[in-house]
């Protein structure tokens, strides 16, 4: 790709202005339109949360007097409710300290794993490598029956710990994945300069390849720490107490009282319960794109 | 530093690395130290529970109680309720639908954005929002845009005199199911769309100007260039688009819990009705190994697809 980019330096920006059909007219009606259409509906759900938390619940479900796209009389009950009269705080640090602890576990492994197949080269390491692959294609919706008994038998149910040990199935095969792909792209030369200054294998990885491969561990962890904060299916299957679920799943499971739907409350839940991945992401955006373009062009 | 210090220190820092550094440069340690905790977490918790979803299948345990040995008796149950056929069929249907929708969208706004538009960035990293937001979450918002009362479409639509009633989202089987493959569709265009513009920009320029110069037409060349190239990374989409498609949960857990009537439940939602609160572990457990034959078909595929790529066969120079 490189040698064909190189030599012709001259063409995309030009060829639109060279085509004649492609005029400025033609050029908003079939990109610019469309595109602001995909946005909008893309959008429009946030916007509709956001609007429907700050609302009165009076305003709420009566579209005939007021304009329902827009808030006469915002105001901050709905959040109040959530953070002062649910136990919001604590299913927050739950989660945090889940999504957390399961990250830190999958890389600690995955980086081993990844180093051990990409760099240490011994037979059968495709077949790891392949079987780990395999491994991210199991769906947590098959597991989670047998892995109730599991987590039974290891008398961990409605435990947090349930959590962290489980969520690395699905963070582990990804993020090895990943950082396969990362390492890949480390020239092997600069490890054999330091096995011939007489480095050690631990030495290699602690001082060459980790602080290389920086980048792609900060991917790796980006993606499986907000993997875990989404996590749903296992958190509702091995957490019964309300103190220790994660907010996805207490925000349907404890807010939905019986058919009464309080639409407010649970835009308020659903709004404060993706701020905090949506800012984590916002910092990062950049190296979260790449780990999910890097993993599906790997 | 002079040059006859050297020699003593290369000496001395080479003459006593500890025992546990030489193990450590032991290769064989070296590598299952560090295949161990991701193989060791993989097996208990993934390879073990695996084949212990199987062995329940074949069981009536119940939850908290042990089961016996009960041989095909949950399959052949579940071939003779309707609730269970009904369920794969519209898991199919809801595969199909959802993936059909996300990749015709998906692939359209991969190439608007390919386009040079400005802010180009910017855009991509707001159209990844919905994917990075918890689905139970946004799911709830569609709950209530789909509200029967008070949904904002409905309040459009009336707006505009197009239609006298609110629209029934949910309350009527086949409306369910498609508000239901909306939402999916909504929540799975950026990932399409996103990885395969990642796709499109490995495309060289200069084969579209070949192209051109050739008197190709738009048509021709996205027909003749970008698809073919596309293919590899859109073969891999396909695969963990259907795959996690077919095994979803949240999204109709969320939702509807499968109603009206069963109608909308998907293979996973129904084993989980049926295996933790309904507590018949051994049939939940035969409803989601029903699921492994159509995850094996869609695996299949990926590693045919993926298998020709570089990567697998062992070389290194595609960075």
């Amino acid at each position: 790709m490189s040698e064909l980019a190189s030599p012709a330096p001259i063409s995309t920006k030009d060829v639109p202005q060279v085509m004649a059909w492609d005029s400025r007219a033609r050029r908003a009606v079939t990109i610019y339109v469309p595109l602001a259409c995909f946005l909008l509906i893309l959008l429009f759900p946030f916007y509709w949360m956001t609007i429907t938390t700050f609302k009165p619940n009076g305003e709420l479900l009566d579209y005939t007097h007021t304009n329902p796209f827009w808030i006469n009389s915002p105001t901050l009950d709905n959040i109040r409710k959530l953070l002062f009269e649910t136990e919001y705080p604590r299913w927050l640090t739950t989660t945090m300290g889940v999504a957390f602890g399961a990250t830190a576990i999958s890389l600690v492994a995955s980086v081993l794993a990844a180093y051990a197949i990409q760099r240490l080269r011994f037979r059968g390491s495709k077949y790891v490598g392949l079987a780990i692959y395999l491994a991210y294609l199991v769906p947590p919706s098959i597991l989670f029956i047998p892995l109730a008994e599991v987590v039974y038998s290891f008398g961990l149910f409605d435990s947090p710990w349930a959590l962290v040990l489980t969520y690395p199935t699905f963070l582990i095969p990804f993020c090895t994945w990943l950082l396969i792909g990362y390492f890949k792209s480390i020239p092997y030369e600069l490890e054999e300069c330091a096995l011939i200054d007489g480095a050690s294998r631990l030495q290699i990885l602690r001082r060459i390849t980790l602080p290389l491969a920086v980048p792609g561990l900060i991917s790796a962890g980006i993606f499986a720490f907000t993997l875990s904060w989404n996590e749903f299916i296992y958190a509702l299957a091995f957490i019964s107490s309300s103190e220790n679920k994660t907010v996805p799943v207490a925000i349907l499971t404890e807010l939905v009282q019986g058919d009464v739907y309080q639409w407010g409350a649970l835009m308020a839940g659903a709004l404060l319960g993706s701020l905090p991945v949506a800012i984590f992401y916002s910092f990062f955006v950049e190296y979260y794109v790449s780990s999910l373009t890097g993993a599906v062009k790997e | 530093m002079s040059a006859h210090a050297d020699p003593t220190l290369w000496v001395r820092s080479r003459s006593k690395p500890s025992a546990l550094a030489k193990l450590f440069d032991n290769k064989t340690f070296l590598i299952f130290i560090c295949l161990a905790p991701a193989l060791g977490l993989l097996l208990v918790f993934l390879t073990y529970p695996l084949g212990l979803g199987i062995y329940l299948s074949f069981t009536d345990t119940q939850l908290g109680k042990p089961g016996v040995w009960v041989g095909l008796e949950n399959f052949q149950y579940l071939l003779t309720d309707r609730v269970f056929l009904n369920t794969v069929w519209n898991t199919i249907f809801y595969t199909a639908a959802a993936t059909a929708a996300k990749f015709a969208l998906g692939l359209w706004l991969a190439l608007l954005l390919n386009e040079n538009v400005p802010l180009k960035s910017l855009l991509r990293a707001i159209i990844l929002l919905p994917w990075i937001t918890p689905t139970v979450l946004s799911a709830i918002a569609f709950g209530w845009i789909y509200d029967p009362q008070f949904s904002i479409i409905s309040y459009v639509f009336k707006h505009l005199g197009l239609i006298s009633t609110n629209f029934d989202f949910l309350g009527t089987p086949w409306h369910a199911r498609w508000s239901l493959v909306v939402a999916n569709t909504w929540r799975g265009i950026p990932f399409v769309a996103i990885s395969l513009l990642a796709g499109l920009q490995t495309i060289s320029p200069s084969l579209y100007e070949a192209a051109m110069l050739d008197g190709a037409s738009g048509w021709q060349r996205f027909r003749r260039v970008t698809v073919p190239l596309l293919m590899p990374i859109l073969a891999v989409v396909l695969t963990f688009s259907v795959l996690f498609t077919f095994a979803d949960f949240q999204l109709v857990y969320a939702i509807t819990r499968g109603g009206p009537i069963n109608s909308t439940h998907l293979m996973a939602t129904l084993a989980f009705q049926r295996g933790i609160p309904g507590a018949a572990l051994g049939e939940g457990a035969a409803i989601a190994v029903s699921m492994i034959p159509f995850l094996v078909i869609a695996t299949l595929f990926s590693y045919f697809a993926v298998g020709n790529r570089k990567w697998q066969q062992g070389s290194d120079d595609d960075v």
